[in-house]
């Protein structure tokens, strides 16, 4: 049976002792609406292949206060961190004591939420923030907004090369099972540039779960790169929610590499609001074990003349379970959209799982749009090539996959970090 | 503009020429639903115990059941207490053969285009014929009977062939499959029955014609394909129904089962009243469809062309089971002014080296939106599964939607699943050469749609094609410019 009236005592405490004014308004809107609608269940489609409600038959730890060492911090620093802003997060709280500032002032302002909501940012704040819920309408999204506390405010100003953002998100699970809910909101100003990276690390073994919600303003001329990096342990889970808004004529590239955890679901929205937008999507997914990793992903075309590309490309094998779920709207305003969607998967196991649902929603009558997905198995004539040249089965077989992996990790401008990513895969497969 | 209104008429006429209605006495029962109303029908139909438990049963299930919501459709709530279950064209006696029809009947088909004499003449198909809630009759019977075909009614079929119904009725969709089929299972009136024995392939094609007519009425008929090993049928069904103000529910139940190296191939051009230019009126038509391979190379096609109904909910599937077994699906949806369609297909892939095909042409016009919704499945024992999908979308208007859901589940890993979706408007570029060539605009995106929907067309049995190639030059009339 679930267990969720914690949440409840949680939610009261932080509206008595915490500030008041928009994020507890905030919060007592998520309140109500995680009331309503409660968990989701495999009964609603959205989560038709996932069943999350599974995880929360345990309580969890909702302490933020958890420390960590520095050498625990070390230990994850991404390559490159040297030139990086560094953020971390702990238990789902922005800690700024870990966390590094390289940048000036006129280039990046990084600050609590809560300050963020109170300051000079407060109608930025009130605009922007929980423009998510009207897209993800579920219990989970709303109980992050219940339970907002200790999250974080970005805001990139205009410069001429990119700011460099990693956020590390840390869980200490050493003294039981741990639920965090890192909530982040970014504002990319007018011709800002900000390259932004998240990791996600559990200290311990008892289980992990982090419910997080980031979104992201993109405004005019402003240029914005995300990788997602997700290699965690497998009792580690995930609902982790991007909703990036693309409010001017601007630049979006997402990249999201999913290798190993528990239950792992990504929600990543992008909604083109303003004429001419261009944005790219892709994805990798390497699953073994009992992975269970389900990418549900959104690209809402609301005005004419955008573009949009997106490839997310998956291998399950062992018991794990792959899903794609990617979602092309094209609303009534929307003429002359471009959209393309391919979504390509190997199945290595007849224990593992790939379900996949792509769709496409057009209400606009002169648009392009198209989508294609596959499951299937390496080529076997590739397989035959090069064994026929004395690589063995096992070595061919890598090297098939590595080639299939190329085609997003290319999509990683950072040298570093797709280096970073190149060697993460090569072990993740050479297993 | 101005325009007269016999001209304004005229242009609705030519919009749904099976518009009429057939003044002939009909046996209607009161409206409403309950376990009374369906111990009338069976009583009516002079059904066995047996087939009167079965509708009970099936009433149960569907009284705990809840409409569905997830369809891409929108409609204000049914009231199922509001229908009549049963309606019926007098005299109601047992027809031994057409001529002996009530000849107002008779010029209804012929007005519909399906002359029933006609056709046993010229064309060689047998046809069976459902008015409102019961079958009119059927032609070719003793021919069919001689090579041991059974082509009937499916009250006939019960009252004579009771375990051959029994053995299959509700095998492939149970009786309470989903809200739809469920209330089919309780409530059914009518509907065809053919059963190819062992080795035979049957020489004509098979037909059957439905017309509602009767207002208020409901139609809910029940369609049993058995084809045995070794054999071959190929299956045709239209439909029409009047214009009227008010909607009207259409939930039919289609099962076909194909035993070892048996083919079935079932072919459909739904043309049911789909509402006027505002969305009034036109039938609900919630179908549910589903044939099973159940021996070794079995093959089941399902084609369909879809240009009527108010809204369409229907999902011909096929249940690979035997090995080596295979599934299609061709489907050409139009849909025009306010109607909505959700309508696709599931390929359940269960037997080894099973293969399925999927092509959907979705066309939407006006304000209405087009859905295609599948499923394929490739179950873990499904060795070698293949499946290819492709799903094309035209627009013709900037007022109407396309949308996609298709749904892939891998559990095999030697399986192949492949979907492609594309969604467009008709090229400028297209137009400009028709235009350039004389042809006008109404007729050169005619020509194009044509050849859009080439692909599913070229699927029908040739008589059929003809049908629905002029069906969809006429749902297209006034979608242009």
């Amino acid at each position: 049976m679930e267990s969720t009236a914690y949440f409840k005592d949680q939610f009261e405490q932080l509206q008595q002792t915490g500030p008041q004014g928009t994020i507890a308004g905030l919060r007592k809107e998520g309140f109500e609406d995680f009331n309503g609608r409660g968990l989701p269940s495999f009964r609603d489609e959205e989560w038709k292949y996932t069943n999350i409600s599974t995880l929360f038959q345990q309580e969890y730890n909702l302490d933020g206060e958890a420390g960590i060492e520095p050498s625990e911090l070390d230990a994850i620093r991404l390559p490159g961190h040297e030139q990086a802003n560094e953020l971390v997060f702990v238990n789902g709280i922005f800690k700024a004591e870990y966390s590094c500032i390289r940048s000036g002032a006129n280039e990046l302002i990084v600050m609590p939420l809560q300050q963020a909501a109170e300051g000079e940012y407060k109608t930025l704040v009130e605009t922007h923030l929980n423009q998510s819920a009207a897209y993800i309408k579920d219990g989970l999204q709303a109980l992050n907004t219940a339970l907002i506390y200790g999250g974080l405010f970005i805001h990139v100003l205009k410069k001429q090369e990119p700011v460099q953002v990693y956020v590390y998100h840390i869980l200490e699970a050493a003294a039981g099972p741990v639920l965090a809910q890192p909530r982040s909101l970014i504002y990319a100003d007018k011709g800002a540039q900000l390259q932004l990276t998240e990791s996600y690390t559990t200290i311990g073994n008892a289980d992990s779960l982090n419910n997080q919600v980031m979104e992201v303003v993109v405004e005019e001329n402003a240029y914005v790169e995300y990788y997602k990096l997700q290699n965690d342990n497998s009792n580690a889970s995930q609902v982790s929610t991007s909703h990036i808004r693309q409010i001017g004529r601007s630049y979006v590239h997402t990249v999201s590499i999913a290798l190993n955890g528990g239950m792992v679901r990504n929600n990543m929205n992008l909604v083109l609001d303003a004429e001419g937008n261009e944005s790219h999507m892709y994805g990798l997914y390497l699953l073994k074990g009992k992975t269970h990793v389900d990418n549900h992903t959104l690209i809402d075309n609301r005005k004419p003349n955008c573009f949009s590309n997106q490839l997310y490309k998956g291998i399950a094998d062992d018991s794990a379970t792959a899903v794609f779920n990617g979602r092309i709207m094209v609303q009534p305003d929307a003429q002359k959209t471009n959209a393309y969607q391919a979504n390509k998967n190997i199945l290595r196991s007849d224990l593992a799982t790939i379900n996949a649902k792509p769709q496409l929603e057009i209400f606009a009558d002169d648009v392009k749009c198209s989508h294609g997905c596959t499951v299937g198995q390496l080529d076997e004539e590739a397989l035959f090539y090069l064994r026929a040249r004395g690589i063995s089965k096992e070595k061919a077989e890598v090297m098939l996959l590595q080639a299939f992996a190329a085609d997003i990790l290319v999509q990683i401008k950072p040298k570093a970090l797709r280096e970073h990513a190149e060697k993460l895969i090569d072990k993740h497969l050479s297993l | 503009m101005k325009e007269k209104p016999e001209a304004l008429e005229q242009a609705v006429l030519n919009e749904y020429k099976y518009g009429f209605v057939t003044d002939i006495h009909t046996d209607l029962i009161a409206k409403g639903l309950n376990e009374d109303t369906i111990r009338l029908i069976s009583e009516k139909k002079n059904e066995p115990g047996w087939m009167l438990d079965w509708r009970l049963k099936a009433y149960a299930g569907w009284l705990k059941m809840e409409e569905p919501t997830w369809p891409n459709v929108k409609y204000p709530p049914i009231d199922y207490q509001d229908i009549i279950y049963y309606a019926a064209p007098k005299p109601k006696k047992q027809l031994n053969s057409l001529e002996e029809a009530d000849p107002e009947l008779l010029k209804t088909f012929e007005k519909l285009g399906i002359s029933l004499n006609e056709q046993k003449r010229l064309t060689g198909v047998a046809v069976d014929v459902v008015m409102d809630s019961v079958s009119i009759g059927t032609s070719f019977k003793e021919q069919l009977s001689e090579i041991g075909v059974i082509f009937c009614s499916i009250s006939e079929a019960i009252q004579q062939h009771p375990d051959l119904v029994k053995k299959y009725m509700g095998s492939v969709v149970p009786m309470t499959d989903n809200y739809f089929a469920a209330l089919n299972s309780a409530v059914f009136t009518d509907g065809s029955f053919c059963f190819i024995p062992k080795g035979v392939r049957c020489p004509m094609e098979l037909s059957t014609y439905f017309r509602i007519n009767a207002e208020n009425a409901g139609q809910f008929e029940r369609t049993l394909i058995i084809a045995e090993d070794n054999a071959y049928v190929s299956y045709l069904e239209g439909c029409t129904a009047p214009m009227r103000d008010e909607h009207q529910l259409h939930a039919a139940v289609v099962e076909l089962v194909a035993l070892e190296k048996a083919e079935i191939k079932y072919s459909t051009v739904q043309n049911w009243y789909p509402g006027d230019k505002n969305g009034l009126g036109g039938i609900y038509n919630f179908v549910t469809k589903r044939g099973i391979c159940k021996g070794d190379h079995s093959k089941i096609s399902w084609t369909q062309v879809e240009t009527g109904s108010a809204i369409t909910w229907k999902y011909p599937s096929v249940i690979l089971k035997g090995d080596h077994s295979i599934g299609e699906f061709y489907s050409v949806a139009f849909t025009n002014n306010h109607q909505q369609a959700d309508t696709g297909t599931k390929m359940i892939h269960l037997g080894k080296n099973t293969r399925s095909r999927i092509v959907s042409k979705g066309i939407s016009a006006g304000h209405s939106n087009n859905s295609y919704r599948g499923l394929v499945r490739a179950s873990k024992q499904a060795a070698n599964a293949r499946n290819y999908s492709q799903c094309d979308s035209l627009l013709l208007g900037d007022k109407c939607g396309a949308h996609t859901f298709p749904y892939i589940e891998v559990k095999n890993k030697t399986a192949i699943v492949e979907h492609e979706a594309t969604t467009s408007k008709i090229g400028e570029d297209q137009l400009f050469y028709c235009k350039q060539r004389g042809i006008d605009a109404e007729t050169a995106v005619a020509l194009i749609v044509n050849g859009f929907a080439k692909e599913v067309m070229n699927q029908l049995p040739m008589e059929f094609a003809v049908e629905a190639q002029k069906l969809l030059a006429i749902s297209m009339e006034g979608s242009v410019g």
